[in-house]
């Protein structure tokens, strides 16, 4: 059988805040779903398998809770996945339900990932001693902060670039309801002068952590053409992971990431992203990653990535739009930060993206990466079949 | 559909095993490398299951994936779940043309905790996980339902148990073996009323490797492919009080759907923890004992190793039809209390 075609024909996210007292875990995600489903114009009798993801189990204290939320996500009876590649999981589960599609396995998949952090303690999770492993006790800003100043030392970038990143991005998430940050008298000044938590890295400058869930609804093609509203094509997919530590690792530009790119690209037919593509989610958890990832995926040369960030290219309004949605650095449900930005990707090829759309938008890339940048994520979508 | 077969496996199983997740599994991908010819090089994908729950900490696969030797990088993807699932999304992926060879792996080490009470973290948070109900109590009420509706006897459960041990003497992964008969099994105490010693799971700490194979490479890298024919799973209800615990309506879906009773089936290697489950097992498959070996491998029972358990029943059935000693096998996973959600996978040699 030949490779089928595959379409996002609905998306449903929740409100993402600090703690969502008000639902359980099931209605958390149910709400999602349900908003996915009635986008997509479809009832729960027709979706064919469900896959679920999320980070890490301890953030909620639930081991493997693909179990208690069968009932929730329609999914008795059915197929039901369950998919935990670390911060890129968002990804990797609209991927391998993608893959459900494109194989002929199914015609309509529920994917959707989650997190609720209030419900537990993250930091208790992200805390718990290791044998014969010492913890650095720094988090992950900790991890990455070095990382990024060797970046700033390798471009020569100018100090403030990642307190440019935040502030567009969280101007934009000041068009996005669903958003988490709603920072309307946030001022350049105040991010600039927030307290530097992991150098180079201000507090001003990381995500926060959110409650959430984001859901979409993939179909084959008969039901893409039967679907009430646009949908989203998926050209192609790409998933790429490497070793933690090697000798020779490039932690600014991880082979896997640059590799899934290429990957990427040649599915999806793109010979210059630059050209190519209109808009993209790429998952920015603190600011220097964008534009370290605007390099790794093509977008900017080597060193030049904050380039893009200064002149205004990745403001809405710009000639390539990153993170519209106010990207992770104005909402982080991690185990679904990753399904967020391909559902965004998704909803502006739609024009469904509404305050936030990118007038004209096309083709949109949708990215997310884990652990410590080890694990890739990417997708391309397409208006056009 | 695109065939694709199960053309190398490898397991270890012990009571505690001092290595780390990532030194038990780095041995099982050199046997199946070298078993097979694949090299890392030669491997397009890789997916594994395993849980932070059981490794203790929040990220757990992203060191062990180390062991794969991901350098340069590979494409790969990570399940929350037994391994047995991590080999359903490699063979999605194998169905979609670009993809040849499969890594799949599953591993668990449960020694450091206490699994029985680990497992109530997998029940409603709200308003059952904290009244941490155990394991084996919770398998208790279901092999109590089912004896007081008469649907299997304590009798029955020993035969199983007796069956399964003398089987074990031949599987050096067993962790627990020995041939007794049911009498005296049956004389031993009660330990968590209705069940016996031999009727619970004996924990092992370990893990499986699998590789995964399209036509084009299975013939050459083995002598005997054990070709997937049908592979399903299902979700059933998860709630106290929602399900009917003398079935596996889930199990029914899923054995129906690759037509495990169709035809003449020689093995069915089942990942029934608990002695009443593979009876429970047997009926909701529609297996016929008379006519099928039920877990000749001696079973989860006599080595049950949480989140790799049903990935080696699967590696099992293959290794019958590798060896020659079976045409038509079943591979069977579970995951969750009461056998909440199950997977059964045919294979078949030529």
């Amino acid at each position: 059988m030949a490779k089928q075609r595959c379409a996002v024909i609905g998306v449903g996210q929740t409100k993402y805040e600090s703690a969502r007292k008000d639902v359980s875990i099931a209605g958390l995600v149910r709400e999602a779903a349900l908003r996915a489903l009635a986008d997509a114009g479809l009832g729960w009798d027709d979706i064919d398998a469900v896959v679920l993801g999320k980070a890490p189990d301890f953030f909620e204290g639930v081991m493997m809770p693909e179990l208690i939320l069968g009932e929730a996500l329609g999914a008795v009876g059915k197929p039901m996945l369950r998919v935990h590649t670390a911060g890129s999981v968002g990804g990797s589960t609209a991927i391998v339900a993608t893959s459900l599609i494109e194989s002929g396995v199914h015609r309509r998949v529920l994917a959707l990932g989650f997190e609720k952090q209030s419900d537990s303690n993250a930091m208790w999770a992200l805390s718990l001693p290791s044998p014969f492993q010492t913890s650095i006790n720094a988090g992950a800003g900790g991890y990455f902060a070095p990382i990024i100043r060797r970046y700033m030392a390798m471009s020569g970038a100018p100090e403030l670039t990642g307190c440019n990143v935040v502030f567009k991005d969280r101007q934009h998430a000041l068009k996005n309801p669903y958003a988490h940050l709603q920072q309307h008298d946030l001022t350049f000044e105040s991010i600039v002068d927030a307290p530097m938590l992991w150098d180079p890295i201000r507090y001003s400058e990381t995500c926060p952590s959110s409650d959430g869930a984001c859901a979409v609804v993939l179909s084959d093609e008969d039901g893409a053409k039967a679907a009430p509203n646009p949908v989203a094509w998926v050209d192609a997919t790409a998933m790429r992971s490497e070793a933690n530590n090697f000798g020779g690792r490039n932690m600014v530009n991880p082979a896997a990431s640059s590799m899934c790119a290429e990957e990427l690209y040649r599915k999806a037919g793109v010979t210059n992203p630059r050209t190519d593509i209109d808009m993209a989610e790429i998952y920015v958890p603190f600011s220097w990653y964008e534009p370290m990832w605007l390099e790794s995926l093509g977008f900017a040369d080597k060193g030049e990535g904050w380039r893009l960030v200064e002149d205004g290219t990745t403001k809405l309004g710009g000639r390539m739009p990153v993170n519209a949605s106010g990207g992770v650095l104005s909402s982080n449900p991690i185990g679904a930060s990753g399904m967020v930005r391909f559902a965004e990707a998704a909803l502006q090829v739609r024009g469904m993206a509404g305050d936030h759309q990118v007038e004209g938008a096309r083709r949109a890339l949708g990215h997310a990466y884990g652990g410590g940048a080890q694990y890739f994520a990417m997708w391309i979508v397409s208006a056009t079949p | 559909m695109i065939d694709v077969a199960i053309v190398g496996y490898s397991v270890r199983q012990a009571r505690e095993l001092a290595d780390n997740e990532l030194e038990l599994m780095a041995p099982l991908f050199e046997t199946v490398r070298a078993e097979t010819g694949l090299g890392p090089d030669r491997i397009d994908f890789t997916c594994s299951g395993s849980s932070d729950f059981l490794a203790g900490a929040a990220f757990s696969f992203v060191m062990s994936v180390d062991a794969t030797r991901p350098v340069p990088p590979i494409v790969e993807s990570h399940v929350e779940m037994d391994g047995a699932w991590a080999l359903y999304e490699a063979w999605v992926k194998l169905q979609l043309g670009e993809a040849k060879t499969a890594l799949v792996y599953g591993y668990g080490k449960s020694s450091p905790g206490s699994l029985r009470d680990v497992l109530a973290t997998q029940l409603d948070p709200y308003v059952v996980a904290p009244l941490w109900p155990d394991a084996l109590g919770l398998a208790g009420l279901q092999a109590r339902a089912m004896l007081d509706a008469g649907d299997v006897t304590e009798q029955a459960m020993a035969e199983i148990a007796a069956r399964s041990l003398a089987d074990a003497e031949s599987n050096p992964h067993a962790v627990r073996s020995g041939a007794r008969d049911a009498e005296a099994l049956l004389a031993e105490p009660l330990v968590h009323d209705p069940l016996r010693s031999h009727d619970i799971p004996e924990r092992a700490d370990g893990g499986a490797a699998v590789i995964l194979a399209t036509a084009e490479v299975a013939r050459d890298v083995c002598s005997r492919p054990a070709w997937i024919r049908g592979i399903d799973h299902r979700m059933d209800v998860h709630h106290f009080g929602a399900r009917d615990l003398r079935r596996a309506a889930s199990a029914e879906i899923a054995a129906h759907a690759v037509g495990a009773s169709a035809d003449r089936l020689d093995v069915a290697e089942l990942d029934a923890p608990f002695t009443h489950q593979e009876h429970l097992l047997t009926r909701a498959m529609g297996l016929d004992p008379d006519r099928t070996r039920i877990s000749p491998s001696g079973g989860s029972l006599n080595g049950h190793v949480m989140m790799a358990s049903g990935l080696v029943r699967i590696g099992e059935a293959a290794a019958r039809i590798h060896r020659g000693e079976a045409d038509r096998t079943l591979g069977h996973a579970t995951s969750g209390p009461w056998l909440q959600q199950n997977l059964a996978c045919v294979l078949e040699g030529e």
